[in-house]
């Protein structure tokens, strides 16, 4: 097997003649180079620091600088070196931003670009310097005495005056060329192990990456789902819910004026028709997203909701706003639960309970019925189950036979006082619109 | 009638413009002038300003946002001048709209339509008047809705009870309630005293104690 890495590379017997040494040298120097230039930013950004503007420029440098080590990492490390960084879910800077300040890799990044900077760039420079500078300088001393005539320093240190002694040197710089590229690359070695440690992704960030990709795209189907209702809403609400109103106020002025007779007569069972469409219009319209939803939140939602059952409900609601995938969530569920109980348990009284504590919003729906609900028949529940699991909560259904069934929602959230200072779902929702 | 017919002076809200003309070309039909016509809220509130109108009518979902800036516009209108009759037009049947609505100002003077009802244009006109004169409306959707459900302080109502109190909700008068369930107006007082008994409703002039009846209906 070929070896991948400068330490492999060391225990080969022909690993002097091999690329190794060389690619350990290149690793070093473009080190030194890179180091020396991070220096310099560093210490610019450093200035600019204590104006404050610096600091986010120095995260960004810490990120810059972990990809071009990660480029870098190449020359002796044949294993890929992946960025360790997710892919935002939302577009944007600041969306950006934000998942790049949580993430422990960036400031791993940064903690070795300060490493780099300061420490490690001279240490590459002086085992450059020792491991190839100089046996490359014991091996220019004949061309020096050639270009000289009379003497040369070999190393700048010892004088060499004839031929015979100059050759001998040069024979001393290849022989320490061959011995020194051991601890060259095993220099090289290290050093590349420390970069992969903190530039790669670790399996921890690999495994919640890939489940956070996952979790992420899970929620933006469903918000993508809840913008799409939203537009329908929006367009029937704009378009044909206001042509229907001015349709059936000319129809009521028609009625109005026209002289009794068959013409009145059609005017008003169109005007009757009319009417009927609106209120079906209505009732759909709110079937697809309720607008006391978005304008009061759940607490009054799940008032309506109660107002519009056929079977009497109490309500015992008490909740600050959340944020609207939670307050949609809860309030689908809690329809879905009370058209069930309306069909199928034969129950009188149903009861809702709602409580926002500790972080989590409980939501339960009772009634007297029957029991023995099944959630696997109905897909209503199956779907439900679905989109709370994306937000992390719970469905949970005891129904034993003979009943009371307890339909009970958990989901973890925040209200909107609380991550309001991170983000704005009013402005989520209003952008939606647009 | 309580009110005479008279000509009010109206304020408009609303971003439809369909609607909007539609609007002035009825109320102008029924001898009412439109004075102004805003299509946001913040239209309404500096055409309120500069025309002291007899009575608002207004939209709820309006521009920028169009949640329900209307409504809140009309509630901060009420704050300034409880007086103001304001009429909300609403495309939904919810009563947290016109729960708070009836809390603004006095409680007299308000109204709260489906936009369905200006398709009956008498009876969305007669509303209009009602309000303008100080009186309350509810839609009778909206009331409809809340008979539906067992409320703790109408427990203690008979049936008959409730219905009149439905209708006392919808803005009706004694006399026109006694003709649409068919008794005498002395029963409907009769009923209307039992209602006020019942719901512990102080003493005070009676038309204030129907409203109040009305906002315990509501809220209940």
């Amino acid at each position: 097997m070929e070896p991948r890495n400068p330490w492999q590379a060391l225990t080969r017997s022909r690993f002097p003649l091999g690329p190794w040494p060389w690619r350990a040298a290149g690793y070093l120097a473009t080190g030194g180079l890179v180091g020396a230039l991070a220096c310099l930013v560093l210490l610019v950004l450093g200035v600019f620091s204590l104006l404050l503007v610096g600091l986010p420029l120095l995260l960004l440098s810490g990120l810059a600088l972990g990809s071009v080590e990660r480029l870098r990492l190449r020359l002796v490390d044949l294993d890929p070196a992946p960025d360790p960084h997710r892919v935002p879910t939302a577009p944007g800077l600041t969306a950006w931003l934000r998942l790049r300040v949580g993430e422990q890799a960036t400031w791993r990044e940064l903690g070795h670009g300060l490493l780099l900077a300061t420490v490690l760039w001279p240490l590459d420079l002086i085992a450059l310097a020792v491991g190839v500078g100089l046996p490359l300088a014991l091996l220019g001393t004949p061309l020096q005495l050639a270009a000289d005539g009379h003497e040369a320093k070999a190393v700048k240190a010892y004088l060499v005056t004839s031929y015979p002694e100059a050759f001998a040197a040069a024979l001393l710089g290849a022989l320490l060329l061959v011995a020194l590229a051991y601890p060259l690359a095993a220099v090289a070695g290290a050093r590349a192990a420390l970069a992969r440690a903190l530039l790669a992704p670790r399996d921890t960030d690999a495994g919640d990456a890939r489940i956070g990709e996952v979790i992420a795209s899970r929620a933006r189907l469903v918000d993508a789902f809840e913008a799409e209702r939203r537009r329908i809403e929006r367009d029937l609400h704009d378009g044909a819910q206001q042509r229907l109103v001015a349709l059936t106020m000319t129809l009521g002025l028609a009625r109005l004026d026209a002289p009794p007779g068959p013409l009145a007569e059609q005017l008003a069972k169109a005007h009757a028709e009319a009417g009927q469409v609106l209120t079906e219009l209505r009732e759909l319209i709110h079937g697809i997203h309720p607008q006391v939803l978005a304008d009061y939140g759940l607490g009054a939602a799940l008032a309506d909701a109660a107002d519009r059952s056929a079977v009497p409900v109490d309500t015992d609601v008490d909740l600050p706003r959340l944020p609207a995938s939670v307050e949609s969530a809860g309030y689908f569920v809690a329809c879905e639960a009370l058209a069930n109980i309306g069909k199928h348990s034969g129950a009188a009284q149903a009861r809702i309970t709602a409580r926002y504590a500790d972080g989590v919003l409980r939501l339960d729906v009772e009634d007297d019925g029957r029991g023995a609900a099944d959630p696997a028949r109905g897909t209503g529940l199956t779907g439900l189950a679905d989109r709370i699991a994306v937000l992390d909560g719970t469905l949970t259904i005891m129904s034993p036979p003979g009943g009371p069934t307890v339909l009970r929602v958990e989901i973890p959230c925040r209200t909107l006082r609380e991550s309001s200072a991170s983000s704005s779902p009013r402005t989520a929702s209003s952008s939606v619109r647009d | 009638m309580p009110n005479p017919p008279r000509k009010l002076r109206v304020v408009l809200a609303e971003d439809s413009v369909l609607l909007r003309e539609g609007l002035i070309g009825l109320l102008t039909r029924f001898g009412h002038e439109v004075v102004a016509a805003a299509g946001d809220a913040d239209g309404l509130r500096e055409a309120v300003a500069a025309h002291d109108p007899d009575i608002v009518v207004t939209d709820v979902r309006m521009p920028p946002g169009f949640q329900d800036e209307g409504l809140r516009a009309a509630v901060a209108l009420r704050a300034e001048r409880p007086a103001l009759p304001v009429l909300v037009l609403s495309q939904y049947v919810q009563r947290s709209y016109a729960a708070d609505l009836l809390d603004s100002g006095d409680g007299t003077g308000v109204g709260y339509l489906l936009k369905d009802r200006v398709g009956q244009v008498e009876e969305f006109v007669e509303a209009l008047t009602q309000v303008a004169g100080g009186g309350t409306v509810v839609d009778p959707e909206v009331v409809r809705q809340l008979l539906r459900r067992h409320r703790d302080p109408l427990e203690a109502l008979t049936p008959r009870e409730r219905e009149v109190l439905g209708l006392v909700a919808e803005g009706h008068s004694n006399g026109e309630i006694a003709r649409r369930l068919v008794v005498t107006e002395a029963a409907v007082g009769k009923h209307i005293g039992n209602i006020l008994a019942k719901l512990d409703l102080p003493q005070a002039e009676d038309t204030h104690r129907r409203v109040l009846a009305v906002l315990t209906y509501l809220r209940a």
